[in-house]
């Protein structure tokens, strides 16, 4: 019992940290002491200072309010992502695993393909090849990744058929729709939801990996794999570019890291209760 | 031991032929017992693994060629289009019909197997040269990279693994916990600036301009990979070790009055060794997208850095080759994954089902 509530414990206090990140992204516009598009070419390149906590870029951009507004840029596009590929990749799991047949062998024929290969690679290719902007970053990472939901949703999916709970609800005359959205996915959305927020911290990096190599989000945007590509540019006069958009990417991914464990933790031994 | 045996069955042992010959069919039969060993997975599943990695090859590729075909950018301009030069229509037309790029999506998918399974992987844009030459250009530094950084990330991380799980909950396995969380928040690319800053800026340590594969030029990109890889993969050898600890026959063992040291080595560590091989095959995966994020870093004259450049002037050619390139190398590694697999499981082997 002990061990149950410290885990309660400390998945409220990493909600709260996340909620504390989510407001940054929220209130950036009101905390940022600057406009983040706003060039001052005398101050390119300025340390750190009172007046510019973090610096400045080569624009002469304040590097405090790019980051602060970064949080909203690459949370949006994490949370997007997270979203389509949770959302799209266990509904089609889930009605593969629950009708099989034709459908539920291509759709695996195509997940081994995807296991088969290496997803970084591809999606640099097609965010890439697309052009990069922030759209073409989420696809590319959805293509390649969807199909581990893809397959943690059927899985489970057939796990769960076996079940006599099922085959008392064929029974009764349940009709499919009605059985997947009242048996089936109730019963598979706490693992997926796991994953998923387990993913979050994976997918924030991923997408910052694409924006720096320039096929993500495209300048002017603040967005922290951007900002660092253009730190490297300067990283003899002026580190500091570089240092903190790494450092807010280090804290995000940690504290949303820390959150998916300690919610496995509490679903877990919610499960074995 | 059958060194010695070798050369004792040489009555002349200074006749340098014969001992040459001996020795070396000594180890053709060895290697050959070793491969019969081996056959590791069985008929049917190596003909369905093989036909699964054709699928994949046709699969990606295909993917891939669609994604020229959607793709904004027009390679004949970027192709002629050098600096401010305005070039006639006529000239992009007639580029594009000698390319064959006015052709139909099947067609020139078609026309690039056929030159595939000639061995011909097209021409580069960019570079102006076979595909194929400009991957073996690049595949030395790739290679070296790679290799090197693997090699120092199973150096530190496998016993960092080991310590971590036989010191659980303790100091040794907080700090290196620690280090490994950490690690896993961190983006590679940003643990190479900041390596490239702390060393080869400010201390001086290595050099930094890149362009040439030299050792010391290696370092700081093979450290970076080596970081990233590892603070994944130390979590993975804790767990495994972890597990295996917590196995019935290390209970017996203990019981029986083994010394821990001749457990873990005999026990415990072979078995780990099976999910610890699995997870090597997928970290290597990664390492193939990652080494192109840390060769742009460092600009290390990679195939990672050549793949990034030839996406930016849609040298689709290279595109193609590169995509080619990692499917199979990753594949193979998985099939020898898989073959390791059953050769370390006698369980899996032939005739021996249980």
């Amino acid at each position: 019992m002990k061990n149950l509530t410290d885990d309660k414990k400390l998945f409220y206090f990493y909600t709260i940290l996340v909620l504390l990140i989510l407001s940054v992204a929220v209130f950036a516009p009101e905390l940022a002491p600057y406009n983040p598009f706003d060039a001052n070419m005398k101050e390119s390149l300025t340390a750190p200072s009172t007046a510019h906590w973090f610096g400045t870029d080569k624009l002469g951009r304040d590097c405090l309010t790019r980051i602060l507004y970064g949080t909203q840029t690459s949370l949006m596009m994490t949370i997007f992502l997270v979203a389509l590929i949770t959302v799209v990749g266990t509904l089609v799991g889930v009605l593969a695993g629950y009708f099989g047949g034709r459908m539920d062998m291509l759709l695996m024929r195509f997940a081994d393909m995807m296991l088969a290969f290496p997803g970084i690679v591809l999606a640099i290719a097609i965010a890439g090849m697309m052009g990069g902007s922030v759209a073409n970053t989420i696809l590319a990472l959805a293509v390649v990744s969807w199909t581990k939901y893809a397959r943690l949703g059927r899985s489970l999916t057939l796990k769960i058929r076996e079940c006599d709970y099922i085959a008392a609800a064929i029974t009764c005359g349940t009709r499919p729709g009605q059985m997947l959205w009242t048996h089936i996915v109730p019963n598979i959305l706490p693992t997926v939801v796991v994953t998923a927020a387990m993913d979050i911290g994976t997918m924030i990096m991923e997408i910052a990996s694409l924006s720096f190599l320039g096929f993500g989000a495209q300048p002017p945007t603040p967005e922290w794999g951007l900002m660092l590509n253009e730190g490297r540019q300067v990283i003899q006069t002026a580190p500091w570019v570089m240092l903190f958009p790494g450092l807010a990417i280090l804290v995000v991914v940690a504290v949303f890291n820390l959150w998916g464990d300690s919610l496995r933790d509490v679903m877990d031994s919610q499960r074995a209760n | 031991m059958p060194f010695f045996v070798g050369i004792g069955l040489c009555k002349d042992v200074f006749c340098i032929h014969k001992y040459l010959r001996l020795l070396m069919m000594k180890y053709l039969w060895i290697f050959y017992f070793k491969l019969k060993g081996m056959i590791f997975l069985k008929k049917n599943e190596l003909l369905y693994r093989l036909a699964q990695m054709v699928i994949t090859l046709f699969g990606v590729t295909l993917l891939t060629f669609g994604l020229t075909y959607v793709s904004p950018g027009d390679p004949v301009e970027m192709l002629l289009e050098v600096g401010d030069t305005i070039v006639p229509k006529e000239m992009i037309e007639a580029t594009r019909h000698q390319l064959g790029l006015d052709q139909p999506f099947y067609l020139q998918y078609l026309r690039w197997l056929s030159g595939l399974a000639h061995g011909d992987m097209g021409l580069s844009y960019s570079a102006k040269m076979p595909v194929a030459d400009r991957l073996l250009q690049g595949l030395p530094g790739t290679v070296a990279l790679a290799g090197t950084s693997l090699i120092m990330m199973l150096l530190v991380a496998v016993p960092g693994g080991i310590l971590s799980a036989l010191y659980r909950n303790r100091f040794w396995d907080y700090l290196i916990r620690g280090f490994s969380f950490f690690g896993v928040s961190m983006p590679s690319f940003w643990v190479g600036l900041i390596l490239l800053y702390v060393f080869g800026l400010k201390l001086g340590l290595c050099p930094i301009a890149g362009g040439v594969v030299t050792w010391d030029r290696m370092i700081l990109p093979a450290a970076t990979l080596a970081i990233a890889m590892g603070t994944k993969y130390t979590r993975q050898v804790r767990t495994a070790v972890l597990e295996e600890l917590g196995q019935d026959y290390v209970v017996g063992a203990r019981a029986r009055g083994l010394p821990m040291r001749s457990i873990l080595w005999r026990h415990v560590l072979p078995n780990a060794c099976l999910p610890l091989i699995t997870l090597l095959g997928l970290t290597i995966g990664w390492l193939l997208g990652g080494v192109a994020v840390i060769e742009m870093v460092f600009s290390w004259p990679g195939l990672g850095k050549m793949a990034v450049h030839a996406i930016e002037m849609r040298d689709y050619p290279l595109v193609e080759g590169f995509v080619l390139w990692v499917a199979v190398f990753y594949m193979g590694i998985n099939l020898l994954v898989d073959c390791s697999y059953a050769y370390l499981n006698p369980h899996l082997r032939k005739g021996r089902t249980h």
